[in-house]
């Protein structure tokens, strides 16, 4: 009822330019994106919206640099090797910040998503290298996963922790007194209701490790062990002109597989939350 | 079926806070026993403590001969049916009532048994398929109970089962409850903060304030003879009239008026006690002005109870409560005479508050 009112009160005209506005909005993000789909099958890419003779040419060039296709499995083993670390510490984390309580732990929470940002940026840049030479961690695929997931961990934790506060405690209790196991809880009860939250969370993690650049670029050192967003910097003639062709191929398999994720992930857990049942 | 003892059971959480103070309770075998008071008064913490949630600080329970004190709450063979319930979301109905039968490793086929049994005995059969979140609320209350109810118990805990549903479906669901638990008979404990609930479900029940049983007794006993002021007080629709009084040869001197000391207690008083004269309101009829023995004052408020009128008189600047059947109700400012029921009226001590 309301619905209909609003619209027939609002006049054509704003309406009209309404749309517009929103088309215009729409487009200058909507280019590149075409780009995206158009110049990987151009014969003669350009920085120009174009496709001619279309084909797969621009694979098989890219396939010629032998470490492209290696690269973007390096990338998978990042952001996978990641998300699983994010999961598997930061849900026993949170679960234990949402349900002790002790003096100073917002605080302590706070300050954890401050260091997040740290870490993984660019003012670390120095620290963080000289950590991994001593650790010897230096060039090595765990040396890329520990300092990516000690960047993401603490917002990870912050997030996760809001799941697992609106989890009920009763759901816990009234397993106790059934008498299982805290284990069992944790894996009966706690873990597949807030899962779609652990979804979401490997989801973010997995994109933010796919698109980082600069952890990946201080710690590897072997070409054949490089991400596909620090090779993506590598496609560049002798002359130092950028290989539209290669770059652009490359770019369309470098989001294929968040897409892919994204989807499945949001058909088998859904993005949503049971929470409580409000009688 | 168990019968229930709690020894000077002390609970004081972090911070100071006495929420359980030395207190003796026993409930006996089969028994509906439910445990009244105000919020804070400790009776979610007792409940709590009975199933092992929360640990004493001091005393002991027993179920039956055996000292649960510091067992498990899954040792002790118990269930509890939570406020919400806490039907776990991700579960239909027939897994949530399964969960606590897998945990203690039954056979599959004694599982499906029980499940059954229990969905029929609280005609929830065609829901099992369902998730909690897709069923109403006094529909999740039962799949509550039958879930507790399959695990057979010694010992049901109710943690105010019956707050999150509507007027309406309480009253049906209280009926319900009190005639599956004579059915099972089961020793239930239920906690409440709703006195119409207990004194409609428990055989005996107990009134708890700061930590304290201030009066275990049968819900009539409470009714007709609360122990203490406090328990006067705290139980009855209509708030009881506890009026400051003297004694003074023979009689209770209150303001201006005299109300002869109870011949049942006349040996108990002392001359020139401080006492509280209690009188529930339904035993005090209201009628005009001429009568001798009562109090007499002018009306300030009537109160439509339906059958009933609730009138407050004030009596040299006291406020007394009385009723009188509908249509006899005074007009506001009359001059009327309220008659105590001989026989309904409590003396308690000024300084102790309990019952002489």
């Amino acid at each position: 009822m309301s619905k209909t009112r609003t619209i027939s009160e609002k006049s054509m005209s704003e309406r009209v330019s309404t749309a517009i506005f929103i088309a215009l909005v729409v487009s200058f993000f909507l280019l590149p994106l075409i780009w995206l789909l158009l110049a990987p099958f151009d014969s003669a890419p350009s920085y120009r919206l174009h496709l001619s003779n279309p084909g797969l040419d621009n694979f098989k060039e890219m396939a010629q640099n032998p470490y492209a296709y290696r690269s973007l499995i390096n990338s998978i083993v990042f952001s996978a090797g990641t998300g699983l670390a994010i999961i598997l510490v930061g849900a026993p984390a949170s679960y234990v910040l949402s349900r002790v309580k002790f003096k100073g732990r917002d605080g302590f929470l706070y300050i954890l998503l401050l260091f997040s940002s740290i870490v993984s940026g660019s003012a670390a840049m120095v620290p963080l290298f000289l950590l991994a030479l001593k650790l010897n961690i230096l060039d090595t695929y765990h040396g890329v996963i520990l300092v990516l997931t000690g960047g993401l961990l603490p917002a990870a934790i912050f997030i996760l922790k809001d799941f697992t506060d609106s989890l009920p405690k009763s759901y816990e209790e009234s397993a106790q007194i059934f008498g299982a196991s805290s284990f069992r809880i944790l894996k009966d009860i706690v873990v597949p209701v807030i899962r779609p939250g652990l979804a979401v969370i490997f989801v973010w993690t997995f994109v933010q490790a796919w698109s980082n650049f600069l952890v990946p670029f201080i710690v590897i050192r072997d070409v054949n062990k490089q991400p596909g967003a620090v090779m993506m910097y590598s496609f560049y003639n002798e002359g130092g002109q950028a290989v539209i062709r290669t770059v652009a191929a490359f770019a369309l398999l470098y989001t294929i597989p968040i897409i892919v994720m994204y989807y499945y992930v949001n058909k088998k857990y859904g993005f949503r939350f049971y929470g409580g049942i409000k009688g | 079926m168990s019968t229930v003892t709690i020894k000077k059971i002390t609970k004081v959480f972090p911070g100071g806070v006495r929420a359980l103070d030395s207190l003796d309770l026993t409930i006996k075998d089969g028994e509906f026993f439910a445990l009244l008071g105000p919020s804070g008064c400790g009776k979610t913490t007792l409940l709590r403590t009975l199933g092992g949630l929360e640990s004493p600080t001091d005393g002991q329970i027993n179920i039956d001969k055996e000292d649960v004190t510091w067992k498990s709450p899954g040792a002790r063979n118990i269930a509890m049916v939570f406020q919400d319930y806490a039907l776990y979301p991700h579960m239909n109905v027939k897994e949530n009532i399964a969960y606590p039968l897998k945990v203690r490793k039954f056979a599959k086929a004694e599982i499906e048994k029980r499940v059954s049994q229990a969905a029929k005995a609280l005609s929830i059969e065609t829901l099992l398929d369902r998730r909690p979140g897709q069923i109403s609320g006094g529909q999740q209350q039962r799949v509550a109970v039958a879930r507790a109810m399959a695990c057979t118990p010694n010992l049901y805990l109710f943690d105010e089962p019956l707050s999150n549903l509507d007027a309406r479906l309480r009253l049906e669901a209280r009926t319900f409850l009190k005639q599956l638990q004579r059915e099972l008979g089961v020793t239930t404990i239920l906690v409440t903060h709703d006195q119409s609930e207990a004194l409609a479900l428990a055989d005996r029940m107990a009134v708890m304030d700061k930590g304290q049983i201030k009066q275990v007794g049968s819900p009539a006993e409470f009714f007709h003879r609360p122990a203490n002021t406090f328990v006067a007080a705290f139980i009855g629709s209509t708030p009881m009239n506890l009026l400051d009084g003297v004694v003074r040869k023979g009689v209770i001197e209150i303001r201006k008026t005299r109300y002869p000391v109870p011949s049942s207690i006349k040996k108990k008083v002392k001359e020139g006690q401080s006492v509280v004269f209690g009188l529930r309101p339904e035993y005090a009829a209201v009628s005009k002005a001429g009568s001798k023995s009562g109090f007499t004052g002018k009306v300030r408020v009537t109160e439509n109870l339906g059958t009933h009128y609730l009138v407050t008189v004030d009596c040299d600047g006291l406020l007394v409560r009385g009723t009188v059947p509908d249509g006899n109700e005074p007009k506001i400012g009359a001059t009327v005479s309220l008659k105590p029921d001989s026989g309904r009226v409590l003396i308690y001590d000024k300084n102790s508050g309990d019952l002489i």
